[in-house]
């Protein structure tokens, strides 16, 4: 991990011991996942084992014991998903429903300037100590940690890539049915039919098929019986694993779900097309790898292609779309620059203003506490994306371990009552 | 006709209110502070309105923060309590423009006219009734006398707003150093507005017709005046309404209108029926029953000391003194370390006053029978007590604590103390101090926060932790600050958990934030097995088993807990009092002549200007203490030569001011004026920015130098207030240029610094790297225009020139001429870094020459900035140390692979520092971090990896605005006693 001008007899040595994942143990080793998307990554396990890794989980442990292992594992000043990702591991691995000599745990890397990048020497340094043989598997797409990274090639990037899109459309489906249903329960089960169809498209192939499957899916959702009634939407964005994670953010969409909201909660591949873009931005803006540059923009290119047609689907079908991602590139530069590249970036804002466009004007940027990049893309941001759209109404909330959920919902419920508000005197109007 | 009410449950109290319908007049109001009890007291009001209207029907709603969990349980219709002051401003107060509200925990602002917004504090501020609370504990006075005194101020003290906690930090010393009472409770007011103003409104301003609500501002002339003054209202515009305290229950009330009516019996019924259920965590009790406690006492104490009746005795005998921050404590000893006399007590923020009773105390007594051969003073109050009664030795409090703890078990390898502000964790190897923990200023969750705790329960502390006990099921409180403990225990509060169950959950806590936090133990084994425990806190049976609990282990709390400082101070008199011929000690006459004045002043010898305080004792000598160097103490500094943290910012300073004050060089500024913030990237950058920029023929304005004055220029613009100092800085820095006229601001968005090829990448933090987004996006002087902040990777000529030329176009640049100032600009910085190590060369050299320590102060570039150090270099030139930094030393370590991904430019020179101070014997490493730093969590812990893997020391100090050094004093001298006991051993060999 280091610059290859370095002369190696020079260097002083402190790095540490730590098991490897070798390619045997894809047979022998169950691999646990975070639950950061729980249906999304569902899907990933499903690719990852037509890929050889034979087992996969995603975990769900939940319990207080979670936070409590990562509270005694993780650096007191160490963001919060780093706390619940371990937490969770390392919980997993001490409920005996796991043999540590026959286990992995996997974790993405980005290599961003954002701490985060850290996250795979930092679980090691957290397992070392009750679990020192436990391997942990890098997924990333920058050459870190040859010697445990997941072996990514071009078809599973592919197959990866549409578990991402399918998992991004069913989340969508959901959060805009399950208010207005009126069978409360019909949204979950045809949900679980959703599941199981994409599920057998990965591994019995046509999973490529995205419109008719999506078609499918959208018709499945369009058969809902629903109630004439106008809810209060409520966009989430922020930081990428509390944004998404229920465990990251005390369930905040089922709590949404609660207040009688409909959550709107921007698609996952928003994140991954905005780490291509920031590679292609790097080569525009500093002349940095041009070459590679190009291949980045190669798959952009295609996801690009696949979003669009999902978002004609959507709109064939009356619903409100995913964003358009070029669309969402021309926002943020309203709002901030491209070259904010670091940790969520200019993501955060161009979501908040693509929200604010598409008449949800109520969004919770959900960020974990002390997050770095969330000063400048998160808090730093509202007040110019508020110019924009004055009528947009934007609350932080930040979640770290100690924080009491009636704190956070309380801030949340101040937003609702004023949004409600707002909403009473559009009708007097 | 039925009548409205609203209930309002807040964290402190409840309040009901009973409004007409027709003509909304407030029939019934009351106001009561509900300890916790909830339920019971929402009942006992209900049943009063019953007496008042017996047989009236009711339409009710309930609001507050802690309403919630009681509305739902009992079915009544609940508001959010904004939405309620909302509903209730509307009706009484339509023209009004903004309301602040201080509520028991929280503070609101809602913004009426222009553009309807709500703010809320976030979850890490203070700055509340809860805040006011705890302060007036902490200057052992009721609030109302607080309030009372405040009226009386003179000056203010600046007190960090923060939260709870810091400001605590700002106040302890400002007691110790005897500044008036009076200033100081004014002062925690003006901090409170501060909060408000600063931490809320973020910016926006609060002007026009402005409403204050909620207790404290209702019941608090101090608080309102400061608010007043503060904001710059008249009385017309700043409206305190008759109901204030009770409003948000006015505005239930107003709510209630389209609830269905019921009979008051039937409200009755519901709150008296939603009875808790168990949704907070609970745990196993402290003790399952009274043997097992027996058998816990019985084993504690069989380490005692013995005693020596004093009235008796004859013989030499040492006085031990710890003036701690909130308790003063005195021991008298024998040779054999049997205990004549001893003293343990709150100081109520008046240390000399009680030292000087004790001792005269002491003193009568022993006659002169008793000859104190030697005395030593250790703790926050030391420096004074010393020159006050002129006591022999000063020892730093660690090493106190250390002496002490060795006597009871001369095998310990862990001590842990538990004061009452702070925690002090050593690790012993070979009977030295390994290393040492200190609290950080955030989550010291120590003995004072019980003591506050105990006192809002209407209770001593030793009955509230005796409670906890036996408590049946105590609750989980989680384990950060006090702020958060704070609604941890509301939210239990509100589910119905006991005072008891709570009582044993924060002994619990306390020890968690210990292990966890501040040790930073991974598992229990890693602190050792022979385990001293002391402090006051310790004396708290609650507190000492559930340290055993969390540890597994048996533990040695010696019956002298609370006195460990002091008799450790009392075997160091004895130790060091060979060739000495009388104590210098004040004699009793002395003692019962003496007397002192008070007063503060500003400091005149620089242009710091620190507020200072001078004790005058009746025999002529003074005492100042507050100053930050020895010039203010009227010394001359020491080891000036020594510092290459003020050579580095007075070379950078003079790269910014270059030419500022010549007038031809002025003349051939023809281009425009260029403002150039000395903060964050362009602090190391600025030589190269400088001179880039006057190549091209513009005038360049530095920003002002660093002060407290520039940050509250600034602080309206602060967008995120948990970011670290220097960021916040920052917008001081912007508005000083703005006001300077210059053309545009420059500050460059820099992802990458420049590649030192020290590391696999070499990003900047995100915070350093976009900062300018930041302030564009929140400070309304600033636009497109004048403010210049291009993409730029400094790395890459090509493009760099091309991003420059663009920006600079207004300005009507040529590439040619861009390419040719960069050039220079590098240069310029090359020159720089060279300056600085050639000057860290000289300042070894010379160091190693006198046979002096060399410690490598290791941080940021910006951290040499002496608003944002505070001058800890200075601290350390006067402990007789040099000081060199990590940028003048890394290049001559090698290339260090670490765990971790070392990939930001300014970070990786801290790995090579370590290494480099690793293989030099003469050197020590002090790691700067700033508070809120989160990449700082990930260098820190290899820091100590590579350091203590090579058998040093390592020492963190965290920074941020609060300009007390005490703690930080405490931590270099502790250093500085173990590097010299390493050094003595090593002789020894």
């Amino acid at each position: 991990m280091r610059n290859k001008n370095i002369n190696e007899a020079y260097s002083a040595d402190y790095r540490e011991e730590y098991p490897k994942f070798t390619r045997e143990m894809k047979e022998t080793h169950t691999i646990l996942i975070p639950n950061m998307l729980p249906t999304h990554f569902e899907f990933l396990t499903v690719v990852f084992g037509i890929f050889g890794y034979k087992n996969t989980v995603v975990l769900e442990n939940e319990s207080r014991s979670v936070i409590d292992e990562g509270l005694k594992h993780v650096h007191n000043d160490t963001c919060y998903p780093a706390l619940c990702v371990i937490g969770q591991y390392i919980d997993a691995l001490k409920s005996g429903k796991y043999d540590p000599d026959r286990t992995a745990v996997m974790i993405t890397q980005s290599g961003g300037g954002c701490r985060a990048s850290n996250y795979v020497p930092l679980i090691r340094k957290a397992l070392k100590a009750e679990f020192p043989n436990v391997p942990v598997l890098s997924l990333n797409f920058s050459g870190f940690e040859k010697d445990s990274g997941v072996e990514v090639g071009p078809k599973m990037l592919l197959m990866l890539a549409y578990a991402i899109f399918y998992g991004d459309v069913l989340m969508s489906l959901y959060n805009s049915t399950k208010p207005y249903a009126v069978d409360g329960d019909l949204p979950d089960k045809i949900k679980e039919e959703c599941v199981d169809l994409v599920k057998r498209a990965l591994t019995e192939g046509g999973y490529k098929k995205y419109k008719s499957i999506v078609s499918d899916m959208i018709k499945r959702f369009l058969a809902i019986e629903r109630r004439d009634e106008r809810k209060v939407k409520v966009g989430i964005v922020g930081e990428i694993y509390v944004k998404y994670s229920p465990l990251g953010n005390s369930g905040l969409e089922k709590f949404l779900l609660s207040e009688g909201c409909e959550p709107v909660v921007p698609a996952l591949m928003d994140f991954v097309m905005y780490c291509i873009v920031n590679n292609i931005n790097d080569a525009r803006l500093y002349g940095k790898n041009k070459k590679t540059a190009l291949v980045y923009k190669l798959v952009y290119k295609i996801l690009l292609r696949v979003s669009r047609g999902i978002i004609k689907l959507f709109k064939e079908n009356g619903l409100t779309p995913p964003h358009d991602f070029e669309h969402l590139r021309k926002l943020a530069d309203r709002v901030i620059n491209q070259g904010v590249k670091m940790g969520e970036g200019w993501l955060i804002p161009a979501e908040m203003a693509a929200l604010a466009e598409d008449g949800t004007e109520n969004i919770v940027c959900a960020q974990p506490f002390g997050c770095l990049p969330n000063h400048i893309v998160g808090k730093g941001a509202s007040r110019a994306v508020k110019q924009l759209y004055p009528e947009v109404n934007i609350v932080a909330i930040d979640y770290d371990p100690s924080a009491t959920k009636v704190n956070q919902e309380n801030r949340i419920k101040l937003m609702l009552a004023a949004a409600r508000e707002k909403e009473r005197a559009r009708e007097k109007k | 006709m039925e009548k409205l009410l609203g209930i309002d449950v807040g964290s402190t109290t409840v309040k009901l209110t009973v409004v007409d319908p027709e003509s909304s007049e407030v029939l019934y109001k009351s106001y009561e502070r509900h300890l916790s009890f909830v339920r019971e007291c929402t009942l006992k009001e209900l049943y009063k309105i019953k007496e008042k209207f017996p047989d009236e029907s009711f339409k009710a709603s309930i609001t507050g923060s802690a309403g919630l969990g009681l509305a739902e349980k009992c079915g009544i219709s609940f508001v959010q309590e904004v939405q309620a002051a909302f509903i209730a401003i509307k009706k009484f107060y339509p023209d009004a423009d903004v309301c602040v509200e201080l509520g028991g925990e929280d503070a609101k602002i809602i913004f009426i006219t222009g553009g309807t917004e709500q703010r809320m504090n976030g979850s890490c501020a203070g700055g509340t009734g809860s805040f006011i609370d705890q302060m007036a504990t902490l200057l052992d006075i009721s609030v109302d006398e607080m309030d009372e005194l405040a009226l009386g101020a003179k000056k203010v003290y600046p007190i960090a707003s923060r939260c709870g906690v810091f400001a605590k930090s700002d106040i302890q010393p400002l007691i110790n150093q005897g500044a008036e009472k009076a200033d100081i409770a004014d002062s925690i007011f003006h901090a409170v507005v501060e909060q408000t103003v600063a931490g809320l409104a973020q910016g926006r301003k609060i002007g026009g017709k402005v409403l204050f609500l909620g207790g404290p501002l209702h019941f608090l002339k101090s608080l309102r005046r400061a608010f007043v003054t503060t904001l710059g209202l008249d009385e017309e515009h700043a409206v305190f309404p008759e109901n204030a305290p009770v409003f948000m229950s006015l505005g239930a009330a107003l709510y209630s209108e389209e609830v269905k009516a019921e009979p008051l019996d039937s409200i009755i019924e519901k709150v008296e029926a939603a009875t808790s259920h168990d949704s907070v965590i609970r745990t196993t009790p402290l003790f399952e029953s009274t043997e097992e406690y027996r058998a816990f006492s019985e084993r504690h104490s069989r380490t005692d000391l013995s005693k020596e009746d004093i009235k008796l005795y004859t013989g030499p005998a040492f006085l031990g003194i710890d003036s701690g921050s909130t308790t003063t404590k005195l021991i008298l000893i024998t040779p054999e370390g049997k205990i004549l006399y001893s003293y343990y007590g709150v100081n109520n923020g008046q240390p000399l006053d009680t030292v000087v009773k004790v001792l005269t105390d002491i003193r009568a007594q022993a006659g002169d029978r008793v000859e104190i051969r030697s005395s030593a003073v250790t703790g926050y109050g030391e420096d004074m007590i010393k020159a006050a009664l002129r006591v022999d030795f000063g020892i730093v409090e660690t090493v106190a604590h250390f002496k002490a703890a060795l006597h009871f078990n001369p095998n310990a390898d862990f001590i842990i103390d538990i004061g009452g502000q702070d925690i002090k964790c050593f690790k012993v190897r070979a009977g030295a101090i390994d290393s040492i923990m200190l609290n950080e200023a955030c989550s010291s969750g120590c003995g004072s926060f019980i003591q506050t705790f105990a006192r809002a329960m209407n209770m001593d502390v030793e009955e509230f932790s005796k409670l906890g006990l036996f408590a049946k099921n105590p609750v989980e409180l989680g384990s950060r600050c006090t702020v958060f403990m704070n609604s941890a225990v509301k939210q239990a509060q509100k589910e119905g958990a006991g005072i008891d169950d709570i009582s044993a959950g924060l002994s619990s806590s306390i020890v968690k934030n210990a292990i966890y936090k501040v040790i930073r133990a991974k598992t229990p084994d890693e602190l050792g097995e022979n385990i001293v425990v002391q402090g006051g806190t310790f004396l708290n049976d609650a507190v000492l088993r559930s340290f055993e609990l969390e540890t597994g282990k048996n533990v040695i709390r010696p019956a002298i807990a609370g006195l460990m400082g002091a008799f450790g101070a009392a075997l160091y008199a004895a130790e060091n009092c060979h060739g000495m011929e009388k104590s210098s000690l004040l004699s009793l006459s002395e003692l019962r002549d003496f007397k002192y004045t008070s007063r503060s002043a500003n400091c005149g010898k620089c242009t710091s200007k620190c507020t200072i305080n001078v004790l005058t004792f009746a025999d002529g000598r003074k005492f100042i203490s507050g100053n930050k160097c020895e010039r203010g103490a009227g010394q001359h500094r020491v080891g000036k030569e020594f510092n290459l943290f003020d050579y580095k910012y007075k070379l950078l300073c003079s790269y910014a001011e270059l030419g500022t004050s010549d007038e031809n060089a002025v003349k051939n500024s023809t281009r425009g004026r260029v403002g150039l913030p000395l903060q964050l990237v362009m602090f190391e950058q600025m030589p190269l920015w400088s001179t880039f920029f006057r190549r091209l023929g513009f005038e360049v304005v530095p920003s002002e130098r660093s002060s407290r004055d520039l940050y509250f220029k600034g602080q309206h613009t602060v967008a995120s207030d948990t970011a670290c100092y220097p960021a916040k800085l920052m917008h001081g820095h912007i508005e000083s240029l703005l006001d300077a006229g210059v053309n545009f601001v420059f500050y460059p968005q820099e992802s990458y610094n420049i590649d030192e090829h020290s590391s696999f990448n070499h990003y900047n933090c995100p915070v350093v790297a976009y900062y300018a987004e930041l302030l564009k996006a929140n400070n309304e002087r600033l636009s497109d225009e004048n403010l210049i902040m291009p993409y730029i990777d400094l790395n890459d000529e090509k493009t760099s020139v091309n991003a420059l030329f663009k920006a600079l176009a207004p300005y009507r640049v040529k590439k040619s001429e861009v390419k040719a100032a960069l050039r220079e600009g590098f240069k310029a910085l090359s020159e720089y870094h060279a300056a600085v190590r050639a000057r860290a060369a000289e300042i070894i050299e010379k160091a190693r020459a006198e046979d002096k320590q060399i410690i490598v102060l290791a941080g940021r570039p910006y951290h040499a900035d002496p608003e944002i150090n505070h001058g800890i270099a200075r601290l350390i030139t006067s402990l007789g140390h040099a000081v060199v930094t990590e940028d003048a030393v890394f290049e001559d370590a090698p290339l260090v692979d670490v765990n971790v991904l070392n990939q930001w430019t300014y970070h990786s020179r801290l790995y090579r520092a370590a290494e480099y101070v690793s293989k030099n014997d003469d050197m020590n490493l002090v790691q700067l971090v700033s508070f809120g730093c989160g990449i700082d969590a990930i260098t820190t812990d290899e820091m100590r990896l590579i350091l203590e893997k090579n058998g040093k020391l390592y020492t963190q100090i965290k920074i941020d605005e609060i300009n007390n050094l005490g703690v930080v004093k405490i931590r270099l001298r502790s250093m500085t006693a173990a590097i010299e006991e390493q050094r003595r051993r090593k002789n020894a060999e």
